[in-house]
């Protein structure tokens, strides 16, 4: 059972990593990135790492995107069309 | 002749790592340091929560080491981004949902992070998840009014006092019992809440050193100018 779950688990985060590299939009990367750390946190519970999944889940799922969206916003790159075809 | 030597790098890097593999014994830990804290830890620290005894116990000092890396990193941002445009115009407040709820989460979160923050000792958490949570109450209700800013003068003296009293606390056990950062005050009882000596005491700071200084570096990003 805990071996299926962490199957599923460990193929939604690579799913979610493909994301990060392959979405044009560096907004929706950054949420793909969260999401990242989110599955990441939620196998630290499955394998019994409370606190490292806490910390997961505080900093890499949230803190993290925070100070990239806050980047990409100072950079001016934030932009929430980006790389769709209808979109001029 | 570029794409080969990339290759050639990947190749020997997969090499390296493919020796490490065939050489780390799999399934169990060739640390015999990490049993006798699972033995010992709960006797000697009086915490319930052994990553705690580890984390401001055990190794105590290279918790400081991650405060002053911590230090580092929000200076580096501070001096990168420089002093703000005061011409530059600011974003505007947010619609009254994203204002109406920054307010209604700034309390709740606020007392999640403490608990954390102060029963680190006694469940999972302690001062670096508590104190993430802590600054991201503090910087919620900033996102929804831009405009209204933050005191960072509070902030920098909480942040100041916490690294300084970490480290008395540490001179202190240094003069007492002759070793830097030990744990003092006596154990108490296992599974309270005044319990563990100064180890709750040194993860209270370290929660309000990571809280005051993850809402200063958010701030000062989300006070930045943004390029058009």
């Amino acid at each position: 059972m805990t071996e299926w779950l962490a199957l599923i688990l460990v193929v939604m985060m690579l799913a979610a990593a493909l994301a990060v590299v392959l979405v044009p939009n560096l907004v929706g990367a950054i949420a793909a990135s969260s999401a990242v750390s989110l599955v990441v946190a939620v196998i630290f519970v499955v394998l019994r790492a409370p606190d490292v999944a806490m910390t997961e889940a505080a900093v890499g799922a949230g803190l993290s995107a925070a100070v990239l969206g806050l980047g990409v916003r100072r950079l001016g790159l934030w932009k929430l069309n980006e790389g769709k075809k209808d979109d001029a | 002749m570029r794409k080969a030597a990339s290759l050639l790098f990947a190749g020997g890097l997969a090499f390296l790592l493919a020796v490490l593999v065939a050489k780390l014994p799999f399934g169990e830990t060739p640390m015999v340091l990490g049993k006798q804290v699972l033995a010992q830890g709960a006797e000697q620290t009086g915490t319930a929560n052994l990553v705690t005894s580890v984390v401001v116990g055990y190794r105590a000092y290279d918790t400081l080491g991650e405060l002053s890396i911590l230090f580092t990193a929000a200076l580096a941002l501070g001096l990168v981004l420089g002093k703000r445009n005061a011409a530059a115009p600011r974003d505007p407040d947010a619609g009254l949902v994203l204002r109406a709820s920054a307010d209604l989460l700034l309390p709740l979160l606020l007392v999640v992070g403490f608990y954390i923050i102060l029963h680190g000792h006694l469940t999972p958490g302690g001062g670096f998840q508590g104190g993430v949570i802590v600054a991201a109450a503090l910087f919620i209700p900033i996102l929804a009014r831009p405009s209204r800013g933050l005191d960072h003068g509070v902030l920098v003296w909480l942040e100041s006092l916490a690294g300084a009293l970490f480290i008395l606390i540490g001179l202190a056990a240094l003069f007492q019992d002759g070793a830097f950062l030990e744990p003092l005050l006596g154990k108490g009882e296992l599974g309270r809440l005044l319990s563990g000596g100064t180890l709750p005491l040194l993860y209270l700071l370290v929660g309000v050193k990571v809280g005051a200084e993850l809402t200063g570096l958010l701030v000062n990003l989300a006070d930045a100018e943004a390029v058009e």
